[in-house]
């Protein structure tokens, strides 16, 4: 089984071609918005961090931005920095190097005023994409795909069509022998011991157990409880009453497959099938962390809709409710409302995911594509100082 | 799950149903699951997505969906009785007594 996508240097696999503007610190994201305007197949990172950051705080953003720099959807990156910033524009270029791509710094401090600095960012990223339309999409195995689910604005139609339907989908790609991100920790609270039933060794089930009691841990020490989070209002609307039924909902859409590995916000996963990353329940911190780990698309199941796209990738959205689907058709790609009413079954409607997600691989374009719905942020760890 | 029902039970474990459609008070909604049928007659309005209890559920017991406790009542539930956060309590992510 094949797709369409651009082989890189490395040997990793990019569904998308895009030349990519980083600003390093938010203070150089005017400079790098505007460098990236009118130039098709350029975007830019809107990074709103980078500077008063410490420690780990500074450890993660720095492996998250650098982790989508080398994702194999960027074919080349330009690095814009404003020189005096905390998170140094020159360590993000080296640590995407490795990746093979071509990395270029300039900063504004360095080169003398924000016009210049676009003047010549705008020569650089011509360059790179006259170089990028060269390199053509080729046949490709599905097992080279990084698949990173995600479920937000969860209804009762998500726990019993999307999230199922979603399932069938990621094992379809476990068995072509590709690999599923499952995220989102503190929604699997209630749910933990079933998929720590499922994975391959004691010690990967004991990791899951671990991960969830931090962070049950950390909701109990904020002084408040974790249920005036989560569930969140529309999610009580819509019919989800407690946490743990929210979450019984959500491990369905990593399927049934064994699990791997356990992997922290923004690492890439060493092992091919089912891994579960360490992200927060907030849906784009979680995306972008599957992403800056080398998921090249993303499948996002909603209840109640939900406008959310990637910058440097595709993100299927999928729904259960024929209602939100009729309002929002803007933003919903996929309509699996057939499964409650009978017509169509988890496994269909599954398959049905799984050709979509190969074609959007191949280059078709998804709703938050169109809309230019491109979120971007960093599941922060630390204060700024 | 059988088409038109009006309800789903997912697991047969599952002490509580989902309406897939909006059911008022007085209804009887008729539900199969894995071989059990069972004809309930609904006593509160139950918004579409929303659940509802499949048999009288003491204060304080498990509330079962999934086949797994989602929570645990804070006062007794009738049959047919919407199930929801008036009367359910989840047991993770809080303090001591909350």
């Amino acid at each position: 089984m094949e797709f369409q996508g651009y082989r890189r240097p490395n040997g990793k696999v990019g569904v998308r071609n895009y030349v990519l503007v980083i600003p390093s610190v938010i203070c150089s994201l005017g400079a790098a918005e505007a460098i990236a305007r009118n130039l098709k197949g350029a975007t830019y990172l809107p990074n709103v961090y980078g500077c008063a950051q410490a420690g780990a705080d500074r450890e993660q953003t720095k492996r998250t931005i650098a982790g989508i720099g080398s994702n194999p959807n960027v074919f080349a990156v330009l690095i814009v920095g404003n020189g005096c910033e905390n998170l140094q524009a020159k360590e993000l270029a080296e640590a995407i190097a490795p990746s093979g791509k071509r990395v270029e710094v300039i900063e504004i401090q360095e080169v003398g005023g924000t016009k210049k600095t676009i003047a010549r960012g705008k020569k650089i990223v011509k360059e790179m994409l006259a170089e990028a339309t060269i390199i053509q999409r080729e046949p490709i195995p599905v097992s080279e795909l990084i698949l990173g689910t995600e479920c937000g604005g969860s209804d009762f139609t998500s726990g019993l069509a999307s999230n199922p339907a979603l399932g069938a989908a990621s094992d379809l790609l476990v068995e072509a022998g590709g690999t599923v991100i499952l995220s989102e920790t503190p929604e699997l609270i209630g749910a933990e011991h079933l998929l720590a039933k499922r994975a391959r060794t004691p010690e990967i089930g004991q990791q899951v157990f671990d991960l969830v009691a931090w962070w049950e841990k950390e909701a109990i020490a904020t002084g408040q409880d974790i249920r005036g989070t989560n569930p969140a209002p529309g999610n009580i609307a819509g019919g989800i009453t407690t946490l743990e039924e929210k979450s019984l909902g959500c491990i369905y859409k990593g399927g049934t497959t064994i699990l791997e590995e356990v992997v922290k916000y923004a690492f890439p996963p060493s092992k091919k099938g089912l891994v579960l990353m360490d992200t927060p329940g907030h849906d784009v911190d979680s995306v972008t962390g599957m992403i800056a780990g080398g998921a090249q698309i993303s499948i996002f199941t909603t209840g109640r809709g939900t406008p959310t796209g990637s910058v440097i990738a595709p993100v299927i959205k999928i729904t259960g409710n024929a209602e939100t689907y009729k309002k929002m058709k803007d933003n919903i790609d996929i309509d699996v409302s057939g499964i409650l009413k009978g017509k169509e079954t988890v496994k269909e409607a599954g398959r049905r995911i799984f050709e979509e997600m190969l074609a959007v691989a191949s280059g078709k374009l998804t709703k938050a594509e169109k809309l230019g719905q491109r979120d971007f942020c960093i599941f922060k760890i630390g204060v700024n100082f | 799950m059988p088409a038109r029902s009006k309800a789903i039970i997912i697991n047969e474990r599952d002490n509580v149903a989902t309406a897939i459609v909006p059911l008022k008070a007085g209804s009887w909604v008729n539900l199969a699951t894995q071989g059990r049928q069972e004809k309930i007659k609904i006593l509160s309005n139950i918004p579409m997505g929303h659940k509802f209890a499949l048999r009288d559920i003491g204060s304080g017991e498990d509330v079962i969906k999934y086949g797994e406790p989602i929570g645990k009542t804070t006062a007794p539930i009738a049959r047919g009785e919407h199930v929801h956060v008036h009367n359910v309590v989840s047991h993770r992510g809080r303090k001591e007594g909350a």
